[in-house]
């Protein structure tokens, strides 16, 4: 039953993470993403999805998606009628899936985090039946695939498992939102395993909607840069495996690494704009840090939301500051929406999984587009390629409407 | 304390009956379907027909809330159930817990700002408004929402079919049993445009959109309250190739209790018998009283199954029924069902 739930128990189980998939415009899967964000590779070039000759700005990170999807319970035709949102979270799930070695499940609950699922299929409705009015051609499959539960049970029928489906669209926060939902469920016993993630394609909506609000950057994306002029936007999807320390334990699964913490508040200041003094964002990372009964101190790497504009970057900066105290002077943070621009729904979970990657393979993935860090910034912006010690790391993502989380991911050594 | 300890202490309902639980209530005894507007689709002679919600009459205070001003109806909307559901619970204003969440769920959310930005767009991109663009995010309303309460540091914006809205009051249930929050809002709302209809005339050609919002405040409190607790809410039964609308609507169906002669069930049948056939087919033993909000307000999709959940708490509430049973069997994702029962009931 949904309501009662099973009873919590006395003591919140460790949640482990024992699948990681990843797509980006740095690459496919782990290997290609953790090479790039390693290096600090920066991965914008021209859009090409959609016209942007009469945009302002006209670059993006867009994804190289293969020519065909990896085999799945998915009947080609089904594969064929998928749109990029759903091939981009088909992909990352992929690879989360194999990982964890998973068996299917008819209990298996699957929580993702989107803010416009798969909108291109919704413009595609909006332009025909606006120029050809009596053409209904493929119009009922837009109508249907653009719905996010129609993506997340193609995730569902391409794994051969069943259970509730929960999708969270808290804006920009989404995807971290949807992993902190999953460990939430795993802390209170609701479940003994969650898939969870979040994902977002490039559309032209969203695209000329920041265009319109002139937060896209005309020269490069360069979070917390003393002369950042903007975002750049681009796209992906991440999807994690969690389960139960023990249950991974008992089927002697492979360990990446553990989730100890998670806070989500909201910032009621106004609908696009932080509280300029950081305060939400400091009482998510205080949140997140008291889920896990850590300090600032045990903390070794932040991966900021650092969008580049210039109100998100002095607002997070400053909650940095007065979170971090005397440790900001040491404390590494980064950006890694210069890279590979902010994947708004999808940024949350992409953030967290290069989070694992820092804890895993011990390095800090560098901004290298940074000039000038905007003296606001207390803490030590990681600019070059460097291999360090990582045993906790913490990933913000703050979104429209004020939705803040945070997550902490942990090496598992 | 009865059951679980958990009580629906407010209602707001906003529909194309009017502002207000008690324009719900009436149109919901008359029966009737309500009268249709024709809406215009481009390029089309015959309109297509949908109900919306009239204009508000006085218009609320909130509306000149400086960040207000410019919001889509959804908003508008949300707002005003939202607000009833507090008031009518005792939890408005001052006496508003410190503690307050709040689950907004949505099908199609901010449709009439989003086809307005995206017909700019597509006209002239360096035209398009940056006034517009905000109000098409999903979490926008709920965002609305939370700075005018001025506290709810727990709020999520959900995604689904209409049967999600079930789904939105068990995390709002779960919220006050862990002590997360002191009291929890649910809201299900959606707007009407033409697109909207088009979309739901594909699927059938008769079927009417309807807009609006409905809200349940929850408590642990039931102090005030008008005496409805929320007994069950099942597993959701989630659409698949092993388990289609009709067994899916069964199983969530064999969740719940069968319930007796003087209970009621409120289901999300339309009077559209093709589209009503997996649910029709579930409760076909169901001895009580039947109440299909959609047949006489319209598809409001999220907004409905809110409604649908309002109605049963409203007849619970006024001792018309022992205990109530809500249906809402989604069209393309699941299918869930809750109980509720009057205190001491």
């Amino acid at each position: 039953m949904l309501f009662p739930p099973p009873k919590s128990p006395a003591s919140p189980p460790r949640v482990v993470i024992t699948g990681a998939g990843i797509v980006t415009a740095l690459g496919l899967g782990w290997h290609a993403n953790a090479d790039g964000f390693r290096q600090g590779r920066t991965a914008f070039r021209p859009v090409t999805l959609f016209d942007v000759s009469r945009q302002r700005v006209k670059l993006a990170a867009e994804a190289d998606l293969p020519a065909e999807l990896p085999r799945t319970r998915l009947s080609a035709k089904q594969q064929r009628r998928l749109d990029r949102a759903t091939k981009l979270l088909l992909l990352a799930a992929r690879e989360a899936w194999d990982q964890s070695s998973w068996a299917p499940s008819g209990d298996l609950p699957l929580v993702l985090g989107t803010t416009s699922g798969g909108m291109s299929l919704g413009e595609d409705y909006f332009r025909q039946a606006v120029r050809q009015p009596f053409r209904r051609r493929q119009q009922p499959t837009r109508a249907l695939h653009y719905q996010a539960q129609t993506q997340a049970r193609f995730v569902a029928e391409a794994f051969g498992f069943q259970g509730p489906i929960t999708i969270i669209s808290n804006a920009c926060a989404s995807g971290a939102n949807a992993i902190g939902h999953a460990w939430e469920l795993l802390r209170r016993g609701r479940s003994g395993r969650v898939l969870a993630g979040g994902y977002d394609a490039l559309s032209l909506l969203t695209f000329a909607g920041f265009d319109s609000l002139q937060a896209l950057s005309p020269t490069a994306c360069r979070p917390f840069d003393a002369q950042r002029d903007g975002l750049a936007l681009g796209e992906g999807a991440a999807v994690v495996a969690l389960e139960t320390l023990e249950g991974a334990q008992r089927r002697g699964a492979s360990i990446l690494g553990e989730i100890p913490g998670y806070g989500a508040t909201v910032d009621r200041h106004h609908l696009t704009q932080p509280h300029p003094a950081g305060d939400a964002a400091l009482e998510t990372m205080t949140a997140a840090c008291a889920a896990a009964g850590v300090t600032a101190e045990a903390v070794d790497y932040v991966n900021a939301h650092g969008t580049g504009t210039v109100l998100n970057d002095s607002a997070e900066a400053l909650a940095i500051n007065r979170w971090a105290g005397a440790r900001a002077a040491t404390l590494p943070v980064s950006s890694t929406k210069a890279s590979v621009g902010h994947l708004l729904g999808a940024a949350g979970a992409v953030e967290a999984v290069v989070c694992l990657m820092a804890v895993r393979e011990q390095w800090l993935p560098p901004q290298t587009t940074l000039r000038a860090v905007d003296p606001i910034c207390r803490f030590a912006m990681v600019r070059q390629p460097a291999n360090a010690p990582v045993r906790l790391a913490l990933s913000n993502s703050f979104g429209f409407g004020g939705a803040n989380a945070t997550l902490l991911v942990r090496r598992w050594a | 304390m009865g059951l679980n300890g958990i009580f629906v202490t407010g209602l707001g309902a906003v529909s194309p009956a009017g502002w207000g639980v008690p324009a719900l209530r009436s149109a919901l005894e008359r029966g009737e379907p309500l009268p249709r507007k024709p809406v215009a689709r481009p390029g089309w002679d015959r309109p297509l027909l949908i109900r919306e919600v009239p204009p508000a009459s006085p218009v609320p205070a909130f509306f000149g809330h400086p960040r207000l001003r410019r919001v889509s109806p959804i908003t508008h909307h949300v707002i005003a159930s939202a607000l009833e559901a507090m008031e009518s619970a005792g939890a408005g204003g001052a006496r508003q817990p410190e503690k307050l969440g709040l689950v907004m769920c949505l099908l199609s959310g901010c449709v009439q700002y989003t086809h307005r930005f995206f017909d700019e767009t597509l006209r002239h991109p360096a035209t398009a408004s940056p006034v517009l663009f905000p109000e098409t995010v999903f979490n926008a309303p709920a965002s609305h929402l939370a700075a005018l309460l001025g506290s709810a540091p727990v709020t999520y914006t959900l995604l689904g079919d209409p049967a999600t809205f079930l789904q939105g009051v068990a995390w709002a249930a779960d919220w006050l049993l862990e002590e997360r929050v002191d009291g929890c809002l649910v809201v299900g709302a959606e707007e009407t445009n033409w697109l909207l209809a088009d979309v739901l005339w594909q699927f059938d050609h008769r079927a009417v959109l309807g807009g609006g919002a409905g809200a349940l405040y929850l408590s642990r409190r039931p102090e005030g309250s008008p005496g409805v607790e929320l007994s069950l809410i099942t597993d959701a039964a989630v659409y698949s190739v092993r388990q289609n609308r009709t067994q899916a609507a069964q199983a969530m169906r064999r969740l719940l209790p069968a319930g007796q002669a003087d209970e009621l069930l409120c289901d999300s049948r339309q009077n559209r018998p093709r589209v009503d056939a997996a649910e029709t087919a579930a409760w076909r033993d169901w001895p009580g009283q039947r109440l299909s909000p959609r047949s006489v307000l319209g598809e409001g999709l999220m907004a409905a199954s809110a409604w649908q959940c309002v109605a049963a708490c409203e007849a619970l509430a006024r001792d018309a029924f022992p205990a109530a049973q809500v249906s809402v069997v989604g069209p393309n994702q699941q299918a869930v069902g809750a109980r509720f029962v009057r205190r001491g009931a």
